[in-house]
């Protein structure tokens, strides 16, 4: 299993960490029992990502997926930043080991609950609800995309 | 400090010390005869074979060289102890014990076992880090046939009361195998004494050559081969003997025998240094394993409230090189069988490290290590979203 350079960078380096002060928008997601866990705060200015911090526990994937989704998060309305996929976080870090690609759909979970919090904290609908597979009581961020599954007799 | 390159990973392989590959090479250069051929060429080889299988007996306490069977690593001698044993001494069916912390090499033999319709029981060690002789008992029945415990564990470095554990198996009629991968070579070991009908050997654990096992196989042990052809190894395992890595195995367990009397001591001190540094110094970190029977090169801590593989690549980036137990360094996602099995909660699996010496290991790599770890742990919890809520400030 190897990381691709982008991703040892932004787990090196991390974008964005920490917590904003008074935050329009919060999303947290993951179980510490799986061993990753993720928040997200933001600034929401005339339905765009005005600022926006992270803190994660957990592997370098879900530190550099935590990182890059910042990055690209900032800037975007909000229908775009729900709108990105946990295949869109990974192609922009140059890829990610098959058994991490879990570690995407944490960073995309955590920003789609920071601008539902942030919508529903103004009396607004959400707009992600229902999209975020850590809401999914059967969700098993585990059994995410293993294409590298072989089929030795008694494995 | 200056970077270094610090190797603290000695418990998943070692590199072959120089003295090891001096020995092997005259195998491949000039002694390359087939072993098992009449004429000089062979003659030649097969006496440096036979001599290196003397040499194993006589290090690993064996009765006769013929109990000595030389394989391909632990893994092979692991699978051919488990599957080998059972279905020759029980063909029809019957029980297997194996501890839960046995390595893979052992549990997936154990699950194959299971398919082929024995039944097999995953002992429970108790919380210390050891399987009690007591709870063995308990596990054995009358048509049991095989118990494996290992003598010690490959991740939190506790010894296993394998005499005890062997005598309660044979007071029941069952055969006991040892996977001694980890302790050849770093704590006294007699096969004989134990009282052992097998035990599996590997290598490049101990700076021998990867590729390079042995199983002992106490006289009169029932045993199916699982390398059937040529009938080499008395038809225990067919197959050309690899010349080069029995004289590499031999040359190196002697060396580690030889040196073991200043070397455990050595290597035990660094240790509880190791110990003491980390949990004297970063707050919210344990020794894994209470039990005080243990290897000396092995340190085992569960940092709590940081994930492992975040650890480790961050320790990969100044140099060091350990192994965790967490689910994201491996491919499988679950946190290590070895820590659940002790009782440890998965969300502290997670943050576990293992640190493991050994005989190039120096008093400067240790405080090398002992500098470079607190602030990567103050650093991976400060970013956490949960270490302040759970345990206060991040501060190391």
């Amino acid at each position: 299993m190897l990381y691709s350079d982008k991703v040892m960078d932004h787990f090196n380096n991390p974008r964005n960490v920490g917590v904003l002060d008074d935050p329009d928008g919060v999303g947290e997601v993951g179980n510490p029992t799986c061993g990753d866990v993720m928040k997200i705060s933001i600034k929401v200015d005339s339905d765009r990502i005005d600022d926006i911090r992270f803190q994660t526990l957990g592997c370098g994937a879900a530190i550099a997926t935590s990182s890059i989704v910042t990055e690209m998060a900032r800037g975007m309305s909000l229908e775009e930043a729900v709108a990105i996929t946990k295949r869109q976080v990974a192609d922009e870090l140059g890829g990610l080991p098959p058994a991490k690609m879990h570690c995407s759909v944490l960073a995309t979970d955590g920003l789609k609950k920071a601008v539902d919090d942030y919508l529903v904290r103004n009396g607004r609908e959400p707009i992600a609800a229902g999209t975020i597979a850590h809401d999914d009581p059967d969700f098993d961020p585990h059994a995410e995309e293993h294409d590298d599954a072989c089929d030795v007799p008694g494995e | 400090m200056e970077p270094r390159d610090v190797y603290l990973d000695y418990a998943a392989t070692t590199p072959v010390d120089e003295r090891v590959v001096e020995a092997m090479l005259p195998y491949y250069r000039e002694i390359w005869g087939n072993p098992n051929s009449l004429y000089r060429r062979g003659r030649d080889a097969y006496s440096a074979l036979e001599s290196a299988r003397e040499r194993v007996a006589q290090s690993i306490g064996a009765s006769h060289p013929n109990e000595v069977i030389f394989t391909a690593g632990g893994t092979e001698s692991d699978n051919a102890a488990l599957i080998g044993i059972t279905t020759r001494a029980k063909p029809d069916g019957g029980h297997v014990i194996v501890s839960a912390f046995e390595h893979h090499a052992v549990l997936e033999p154990g699950h194959f076992l299971e398919k082929s319709g024995y039944e097999v029981t995953y002992l429970a060690p108790r919380s210390a880090g050891y399987i009690d002789p007591d709870d063995l008992r308990a596990a054995l029945r009358d048509d049991t046939v095989l118990v494996s415990v290992m003598h010690g564990n490959n991740e939190i470095g506790t010894l296993q009361p394998v005499a005890a554990l062997c005598e309660a198996a044979h007071e029941r009629g069952a055969l006991f195998h040892t996977d001694a991968a980890q302790t050849l070579g770093k704590v006294p070991l007699d096969v004989t004494g134990l009282g052992v009908d097998a035990a599996s050997f590997s290598g490049h654990k101990i700076y021998g050559p990867k590729g390079s096992g042995v199983l002992y196989l106490k006289r009169g042990t029932p045993f199916a081969p699982m390398m059937r052809g040529g009938g080499q190894e008395s038809k225990k395992r067919s197959g050309t003997q690899n010349v080069a890595g029995a004289v590499g195995f031999a040359t190196a367990l002697e060396l580690m025998c030889a040196e073991m009397p200043g070397e455990s001591p050595r290597l035990a001190a660094l240790r509880e240094r190791i110990v003491t540094g980390i949990t004297g110094t970063i707050e919210n970190t344990v020794e894994s394993a209470t039990y005080p029977e243990r290897l000396p090169n092995i340190a085992h801590l569960i940092i709590k409230g940081v994930e492992g593989e975040a650890m480790l690549l961050q320790l990969d980036a100044k140099g060091i090189a350990v192994s965790t137990g967490s689910a994201c360094s491996s491919g499988s996602l679950a946190p290590s069988h070895v820590l659940l099995s002790i009782g440890c909660p998965a969300e502290l699996a997670h943050g576990s490290v293992r640190i493991s010496l050994g005989r190039f290991t120096t008093d400067e790599d240790v405080e090398y290590f002992l500098e470079v770890f607190p602030p990567i742990v103050e650093r991976l919890r400060s970013m956490s979203p949960l270490y302040e809520k759970m345990f206060g400030s991040a501060s190391a």
